[in-house]
């Protein structure tokens, strides 16, 4: 089965791409949950869709061929980023009020895009639901180097990015400079989201981030098995979805969070069914 | 006599143009256990947010450590146990050992990683608090009075010569606070450690610590707790703002 996708070079460059998406989205992933932000990843996907829309209508109307979709959407992800960090120093006592000005004003800017390009097209479609031939090798360099990035930035700032996650303000206390790694927290999910939705694509790149370590959550003792648990099932949900995906000719999205919804009933059902015992012996 | 670890000279604090601290003068001096009572309001946590380092007061000085504190860098010398400490998300996945190693985060710097001798600091802390059996325990699992051990666990981690706690048992279990001003006393005795602990609770505090200031605003009081549980009723209403009684615990 899996002979098929080292056949062709596009299926390869997507089947690595889900590897290194399967690894970074969930690692990412557990700091964005545990710091209750899983709603920003929504919003900023939103705003990546503007930057797709943006790119398919630059690329549409003036044939700008160097600022592909992928790369706006990228472009617009970050800025997104920044600009809620912004949004949640002026709203100091509503933060949350920054994903939904986020959010639409992301959903806006792609409906003005999208009927600027003359509306709906395959590409479009493949940037929402993800597909599995979709990724150029130029695309898989790009993808390459942000894990590179991710990864580096977690090593270096793992005890940080945590101590701030657990308890803000000891962190603060104890000199940590909050706002700096909060920064770079954001940005890197910013590039982690762009990096997935070529797979995944942009409505459900978000699940790719939670859903993982929703399910390790229930499962998982302490932080790092918390992380180890959800690149497991990161991955586990990538590779199944791909290859499912490929086969039954369903963009890749949706098979790969209906995987992770999958391991996510198994893995609530194995923790009742464990507590049951446990209750039973203690009895 | 060595000199006073803490000493705050006519320190003032206003937000905005309500003083929350006048011309305060207090020393500390190593080894104490001071208890610092007052009402809500009165200006307590104010007080430790400038000891911290996290509000610079308008007037006055203050020397920690014989150093100014605006020159003042040995920040790990000053644990610090917060009121909100156990009020965070119960279902965070984390374990003791990770939780009371962020205690070494700062200390640790940026850019560099946990060693071995780290680690061992952490089982250390943990073994001071009576919870080495819960090291690979998620936080999440144990009693409020156990997870406030681990909190305090936490800030001993760095070797700090002052330990600062703000309202340590509110939300513990009454049966846990004996048990955990034992473990209060221990650090005191044996491991040496200056304690400030902060409180409103009158009865509790002036059994167990070695020294009571008061304060509303100002420090109405500076004593030994058996001096202070000789005030007159009149002296007491001044600070509180309303009469009260002292209820002196044994222990």
């Amino acid at each position: 089965m899996l002979a098929q996708f080292f056949e062709y070079e596009f299926l390869r460059n997507t089947f690595y791409t889900g590897l290194l998406i399967g690894f970074i989205a969930p690692l990412l992933g557990t700091f964005v949950v545990v710091r209750r932000l899983s709603l920003l990843a929504d919003a900023l996907s939103h705003v990546t869709l503007g930057g797709i829309a943006f790119g398919l209508f630059m690329e549409k109307k003036y044939g700008i061929l160097f600022l592909t979709p992928f790369y706006s959407g990228m472009g617009f992800s970050v800025l997104g980023s920044i600009f809620i960090e912004r949004l949640r120093t002026v709203y100091k006592g509503f933060q949350e009020i920054a994903i939904p000005i986020i959010l639409s004003g992301g959903v806006g800017l792609s409906v003005i895009f999208i009927s600027l390009a003359n509306g709906f097209n395959t590409d479009l479609y493949n940037y929402l639901f993800g597909s599995v031939s979709a990724v150029s090798e130029r695309d898989l360099w790009t993808i390459i180097i942000i894990t590179i990035i991710v990864l580096t930035a977690i090593t270096l700032f793992y005890k940080e990015l945590f101590m701030l996650s657990f308890d803000e303000e000891h962190a603060v206390v104890s000199g940590i400079h909050a706002k700096i790694i909060h920064f770079i927290f954001i940005v890197l999910t910013a590039l982690v989201i762009a990096a997935s939705l070529r797979i995944v694509g942009v409505l459900l790149v978000s699940s790719l981030m939670t859903l993982p370590v929703a399910a390790s959550i229930r499962l998982a003792k302490g932080f790092k098995q918390t992380i180890l648990f959800a690149v497991i099932f990161g991955e586990l949900s990538v590779i199944i979805g791909l290859i499912s995906g490929y086969y039954f000719e369903i963009p890749p999205g949706g098979t790969i969070v209906m995987i992770s919804i999958l391991i996510l009933i198994i893995t609530i059902s194995v923790n009742k069914v464990r507590g049951y015992f446990t209750r039973k012996r203690a009895i | 006599m060595t000199s006073p670890i803490v000493r705050i000279q006519h320190v003032s604090y206003a937000y905005e143009s309500n003083y929350a601290l006048q011309d305060i003068n207090l020393e500390i001096p190593q080894g104490a256990f001071l208890g610092l009572l007052g009402p809500n309001g009165g200006g307590k946590t104010t007080l430790i947010k400038i000891l911290l380092g996290l509000l610079k007061p308008q007037k006055g000085t203050i020397d920690l450590f014989e150093e100014n504190i605006n020159n003042f860098s040995n920040w790990n010398k000053i644990g610090y146990v917060s009121q909100k400490a156990n009020t965070f998300n119960r279902g965070f996945p984390a374990t003791v050992k990770e939780v009371v190693s962020t205690g070494l985060t700062a200390n640790i710097g940026y850019f560099r990683f946990f060693k071995k001798q780290h680690r061992q600091k952490i089982e250390q802390a943990v073994d001071l608090v009576g919870m080495s059996a819960y090291l690979n325990t998620n936080i999440g699992d144990l009693s409020g009075g156990q997870q406030q051990r681990i909190f305090i666990a936490r800030s001993l981690v760095s070797d700090p010569s002052l330990l600062i706690l703000d309202e340590p048992t509110v939300g513990i279990d009454s049966k846990h606070v004996s048990k955990f001003y034992d473990l209060l006393h221990r650090l005191n005795e044996e491991n040496g450690i200056t304690l400030l602990l902060v409180s409103h609770d009158l009865g509790t505090i002036t059994s167990h610590a070695n020294g009571i200031a008061c304060l509303n605003k100002q420090i109405h009081f500076h004593g030994s707790p058996e001096t202070f549980a000789q005030l007159p009723e009149y002296e007491l209403s001044k600070i509180y703002g309303h009469s009260l009684q002292v209820v002196t615990h044994d222990h």
